[in-house]
C-alpha cells in the first residue's frame, strides 16, 4: 500500500492503495467517481476513458503510481452542470441507448474536439474506433460530434 | 403470480391511496387475455391471463411522477411507456418526472422487457391507467364546482370549466380524486388521435447518462459493502473438484474464500433459470482490485463431469434434460452438423409433394448456411448487489424479467417472497443475456454467507466465457426449378447446437405448393439462451440470402420476386398456420423499394443488397449499400422500412432500429465465439472483434409504415434481416456469396 495525492477535477484527493491499482478502480472504489466505467480492463473498449493533462486515456491501463502530479479529469469534471458542448450535443442527438459506454465516448469525443475542432468523418472514425458501443449508436455519435463541433466553432 | 381461469372476470380496477404529505397515488391492475408471444410463450404458458400495472403520483404542487414498470436496458421503455400514460392523463410531458418502478410484480402484474413485447402488452393497460386517473380528477373538479363532468376539459395537468372560467390543477384536485370510486367505464383515444404519442421525445435519463450519474448496478454503493467475484470452470464440461485458498486469504483486503452451490439439488428450473456452472469458488474482499488479484491466487482443481439429469419446466410442463459430458470444440460441432444434414430430420411441416417436385425439377439449387455461438457482450458486465438480513432480502439487480425471478430467489435462497425487495437498475445492455438471473441467486448466497452487503462483479472475461450464448446453427435451403423457370418446391432442413432455428410456418411457407421443413438438434453442455430475436437472427440470414440467390437464378429482381411470392401466398395460401400478414410484408418491401430508389440508385459506385423479415409481430426490410476497399467491405447508406404499427416515440424507435442494424452488421461480419475442448477461445475485447465506429454505416435512413395498427415490437424485428441485406450486397460487390458466418474469416482468406 502507498499514499497518493491525486488531483482530480480540480480537487485534491488522498488515497492509500496498492501502487498497481488502475486509476479506474481508484476512481470507482475509493473516490466514488463512478461515471468512469469498467468495460474490459484491457484497454480495448474505451468505457473507462478519462483525461490526463487533457489527453484521453484508458484509466484501466494507468496504474495510480504513474499519475504523479498530472491532472485527472473524469466525466464528473468535464463541465459544471453537464454543459460541455459534447454533453449538450449528446442530449440534442439523443445518442444513448443503454448509455453505459457513453461517458467514455464523451470523454474521447471531447479530447478529439480539443485537438481537432472541426473533425472530418475520417477523423471521427479513426479517433472514436477505440470506444465500443454495443447498442450500436455510432451514427448518432458521429452526428453529435459534428453538432458539438459546430456549436464551438461558430 | 396471480392466476385466473375465468376470462369472463376480466376488468380493470384501481387501487387508490393517499401518499404521505397529501396527493394521490394511483396503482392499477389490468387483467387481460393477451396472446403469449414467441419468446415468452414457454414462460407464461401456464397463465390464463397476464396482468400489468403502472403508477401515477400526483403531488399537491402539481408535480407528477410516472413510474415505469418494466426494466430499461436501452430500448427506451422508460420514456415510451410513461408517454402512453401521459397521453391519456393529459399532462405536459416536459414537466413529467419518470421513475423506474421497483420489483413488485404482485402489484405491477407484468415486469418483463424482452421478446419485443414491452409496447405491445402495455399499450392498453398503461393508457387505461392515464385515462382512469384523468376521469377521477375531472370528477373531483365537477364535485368541487357542482357542474357536470361533461362541461369540463382536462389538459396540461389542469381541469377547466369554460363557462365559469374556473381552473384547478391536478395537484389541487388529487386528494379529493383519490377518495372517489374508480370509474367503471373508460374510453381511450383512438389510434390517430394522439397528441403526445407519435411525437419524438428524448430519453428521460439523457442528462444523467451524459454526466455519469449512478444508474447501473455496477455503480451501486452501500455502507459496508464488500466486493465479490466468482471463479468458474475454465471449460464447459468441467466442474469444481477442490480448491485451496490459503494464499488468496493472505492477500490484502480479502475477507473470505468459499464455495457456493447456485441451484439446489433437485431444483426444478423455470424458463429463465439457465444451466449455469453450479458450483463456484467465491472470493470476497474490500475492493475490486484486491479481489481481482486474490482470485488469481486460489489454487483450484477442476474435473470433467459425467452426463447428468436436470429437471426443468413449470406447471404440467415438467421435463428431464440430460446434460451430456465432454469437452466440445467448434470444429467438431461443424462436422456433427454436416453429419446431421445427411440423415432424415424431424418433419416440421410438409405441403404438397416436395419429393415429386424435386424428382421432376430441371434444376435444383441447394445451399448450406451456418453460424457460430455468439456471446451477448453487454457493455456492462454482469453484476448484482445483495444484502440479505433477517428482515429482508434487498437486491439491486439488472434483470430483464423480474416477474420470473420469484421462484428462483425464494427456493434457492430460502427467502419468503414478501421479504424480497429489489431495485431494478438501468442495465448496461441486455439483448437477452439479462433474462437469466442466476447472478441474483449467486449474489444472494454470497451475502447470506458473509452476513454483509455485497456486490458481485463479473469481469469481462467472466462475462464472455460464462455466457448463455446464441446457439450455433446450420441450415440447408433447396429449391426445385422447372423448365419454365418456376420454383416448384422448397426444402428447408437444419438444426443447431442444441436447438434448430427453423420457423416452419413463416415465409416462404405458404407461397409454394410443395414445401418441406425438417429439423434436428444436437445436445450440448454449452449454455445457451435468448439473443436478440432468438432463432430468427440466424434463419433470416439464411432464408433471405437464399431467396436472393434464387431470384438471381430465375432472372428476377429480388424485391419483385419476394412481392410476387407474397401476393401468391395471399391470394392462395398453401398449408395452414402461416404466421405472417402478406400485405404488411409487401408494405415494407414496397416502402423500402421506393425510399431507396431501388431501380436507380444515387450512388452508382456502391453495390446494394436487400432483405426483409417478419418476427415478433413486426415487419422490417433493409436496403444496404457497400463498397470494397482494400479487400474489406465498407458499408455506406442503409434505407430501412418498418411496420410496427403505431410508433409511440419515433426518436427512440429510430435509435433502436439503427442499433439493430449496426449490431447485425457486426455479428454477420465479425461475431463468433470459438470453442476448443470446452474452452471459449476469445475472452475479452482484445480477442473478440466487435463492430466499431469505422465499420459502422455512413447513414441510416429509417421509414415507418404509417398505419393505425396497435404497436408491436421493434427491439428485435430490424435485427434478423440486416445479416442478409449485408450478405446480398457483399455478393454484388465481390461476385462471391458467403454462407458461413462470420464472413470476415473468408474475406481474410481471399
Amino acid at each position: 500500500m502507498a499514499k497518493y495525492k491525486l488531483k482530480i477535477n480540480s480537487k485534491s484527493f488522498d488515497v492509500d492503495v496498492d501502487p498497481n491499482t488502475p486509476v479506474l478502480w481508484v476512481l470507482r472504489d475509493h473516490i466514488n467517481l463512478i461515471g468512469t466505467k469498467y468495460g474490459c480492463g484491457v484497454g480495448s473498449c474505451g468505457a473507462c476513458t478519462i483525461h490526463l493533462n487533457g489527453r484521453a486515456l484508458r484509466s484501466c491501463q494507468l496504474p495510480v503510481s504513474a499519475v504523479g502530479v498530472q491532472e485527472i479529469t473524469t466525466i464528473e469534471g468535464l463541465s459544471e452542470n453537464g454543459e460541455h458542448p459534447v454533453q449538450k450535443a449528446w442530449i440534442e442527438q439523443d445518442v444513448a441507448q443503454c448509455g453505459y459506454c457513453q461517458t467514455g465516448q464523451i470523454m474521447t469525443a471531447a479530447a478529439l474536439l480539443k485537438s481537432k475542432p472541426n473533425p472530418t468523418d475520417e477523423d471521427i472514425d479513426s479517433y472514436m474506433s477505440g470506444n465500443i458501443c454495443r447498442c450500436g449508436t455510432y451514427t448518432r455519435i458521429r452526428t453529435a460530434i459534428k453538432t458539438a463541433a459546430k456549436s464551438t466553432t461558430k | 403470480m396471480e392466476k385466473s381461469n375465468n376470462i369472463q372476470s376480466r376488468r380493470s380496477f384501481l387501487k387508490v391511496s393517499s401518499i404521505t404529505g397529501g396527493g394521490m397515488m394511483i396503482g392499477f391492475s389490468w387483467l387481460a387475455n393477451l396472446i403469449p408471444n414467441e419468446a415468452i410463450a414457454a414462460a407464461v404458458a401456464s397463465k390464463d391471463w397476464i396482468a400489468l400495472t403502472g403508477f401515477i403520483k400526483i403531488f399537491p404542487d402539481n408535480r407528477i411522477t410516472i413510474l415505469s414498470p418494466n426494466p430499461e436496458f436501452g430500448q427506451n421503455v422508460m420514456t415510451s411507456l410513461p408517454m402512453m400514460i401521459a397521453e391519456e392523463l393529459e399532462v405536459d410531458w416536459t414537466k413529467i418526472n419518470v421513475e423506474q418502478g421497483d420489483y413488485d410484480t404482485p402489484r405491477f402484474k407484468r415486469q418483463f422487457t424482452g421478446g419485443s413485447q414491452a409496447m405491445r402488452t402495455t399499450w392498453k393497460p398503461l393508457r387505461t391507467a392515464g385515462a382512469t386517473a384523468r376521469l377521477m380528477l375531472l370528477q373531483a373538479a365537477a364535485n368541487e364546482w357542482n357542474v357536470p363532468v361533461a362541461e369540463l376539459t382536462a389538459s396540461n395537468g389542469f381541469v377547466k370549466h369554460k363557462a365559469s372560467n374556473k381552473t384547478l390543477s391536478y395537484g389541487a384536485l388529487a386528494t379529493a380524486a383519490s377518495k372517489l370510486p374508480t370509474p367503471e367505464k373508460i374510453s381511450l383515444k383512438k389510434n390517430g388521435e394522439f397528441s403526445l404519442i407519435g411525437t419524438p421525445q428524448k430519453n428521460v435519463e439523457g442528462s444523467k447518462l451524459v454526466t455519469g450519474k449512478s444508474l447501473f448496478t455496477m455503480d451501486y454503493k452501500h455502507e459496508g459493502m464488500l466486493i465479490a467475484m466468482a471463479i468458474r470452470p475454465t471449460a464447459f464440461g468441467m466442474k469444481l473438484k477442490s480448491f485451496d485458498a490459503t494464499d488468496a486469504l493472505k492477500m490484502p483486503g480479502i475477507k473470505d474464500v468459499f464455495e457456493i452451490q447456485v441451484y439446489k439439488d433437485g431444483y426444478v428450473k423455470a424458463g429463465f433459470d439457465t444451466r449455469t456452472f453450479n458450483n463456484l469458488v467465491v472470493v470476497v474482499g474490500n475492493t475490486t482490485w484486491e479481489v481481482m488479484n486474490a482470485r488469481k491466487k486460489v489454487n483450484i482443481q477442476w474435473e470433467a463431469f459425467q452426463p447428468y439429469k436436470e429437471l426443468a419446466g413449470t406447471g404440467n410442463n415438467k421435463r428431464e434434460d440430460t446434460i451430456p459430458a465432454g469437452l466440445e470444440s467448434s470444429d467438431e460441432h461443424m462436422k456433427q452438423m454436416y453429419e446431421k444434414q445427411k440423415v432424415q430430420g424431424k418433419i416440421l411441416r410438409k405441403d404438397g409433394d416436395p419429393e415429386a417436385a424435386f424428382a421432376k425439377a430441371k434444376k435444383v439449387i441447394e445451399k448450406t448456411y451456418s453460424a457460430p455461438f455468439l456471446p451477448h457482450n453487454t457493455m456492462e458486465p454482469i453484476s448484482c448487489f445483495a444484502h440479505i438480513t433477517e428482515e429482508k432480502a434487498f437486491f439491486v439487480a439488472p434483470i430483464q424479467i423480474p416477474e420470473m425471478m420469484k421462484q428462483s430467489i425464494t427456493t434457492n435462497l430460502d427467502i419468503p417472497a414478501e421479504k424480497i425487495e429489489m431495485k431494478l437498475a438501468r442495465m448496461g445492455g441486455g439483448f437477452g443475456r439479462r433474462a437469466y438471473g442466476h447472478y441474483i441467486v449467486e449474489a444472494g448466497l454470497i451475502s447470506k454467507k458473509m452476513k454483509a452487503p455485497i456486490k458481485l462483479i463479473y469481469t469481462r472475461e467472466d462475462d464472455m466465457t460464462n455466457g448463455v450464448y446464441r446457439p450455433s446453427y446450420m441450415v440447408t435451403y433447396k429449391a426445385a426449378i422447372d423448365e419454365k423457370n418456376n420454383v416448384t418446391a422448397i426444402h428447408i432442413k437444419g438444426g443447431g447446437i442444441p436447438e434448430n432455428a427453423i420457423h416452419e410456418n413463416r415465409f416462404p411457407a405458404g407461397a409454394f405448393e410443395n414445401y418441406l421443413a425438417e429439423g434436428w438438434d444436437i445436445p450440448s453442455n454449452i449454455t445457451i439462451g435468448a439473443f436478440r430475436a432468438p432463432r430468427s437472427n440466424f434463419i433470416a440470414s439464411a432464408e433471405q440470402s437464399f431467396l436472393d440467390e434464387l431470384a438471381e437464378a430465375i432472372g428476377k429482381d429480388p424485391i419483385d420476386f419476394r412481392i410476387e411470392l407474397l401476393k401468391k401466398a395471399k391470394a392462395n395460401p398453401i398449408g395452414k398456420n402461416n404466421e405472417y400478414d402478406a400485405d404488411r410484408y409487401i408494405g415494407v418491401l414496397e416502402l423500402v423499394k421506393e425510399k431507396s430508389n431501388w431501380g436507380s440508385p444515387k450512388n452508382k459506385n456502391a453495390k446494394r443488397g436487400v432483405a426483409a423479415y417478419f418476427c415478433h409481430n413486426s415487419y422490417a426490410a433493409h436496403v444496404l449499400e457497400l463498397t470494397m476497399k482494400d479487400g474489406q467491405p465498407v458499408v455506406g447508406n442503409i434505407v430501412s422500412a418498418l411496420d410496427c404499427g403505431v410508433v409511440v416515440n419515433p426518436e427512440g424507435a429510430k435509435n433502436m432500429v439503427e442499433g439493430a442494424i449496426v449490431d447485425g452488421i457486426g455479428n454477420v461480419l465479425f461475431g463468433g465465439l470459438r470453442f476448443e475442448k470446452g474452452v471459449p477461445m476469445q475472452k475479452n475485447f482484445n480477442q473478440y472483434r466487435m463492430i466499431r465506429m469505422k465499420e459502422a454505416p455512413k447513414k441510416i435512413d429509417i421509414h415507418f409504415v404509417q398505419n393505425n395498427v396497435d404497436p408491436t415490437g421493434l427491439g428485435e424485428p430490424p435485427f434478423p434481416p440486416i445479416f442478409a441485406a449485408f450478405a446480398n450486397a457483399l455478393y454484388k460487390a465481390t461476385g462471391k456469396r458467403h454462407y458461413h458466418q462470420p464472413f470476415i474469416k473468408d474475406l481474410n482468406k481471399s
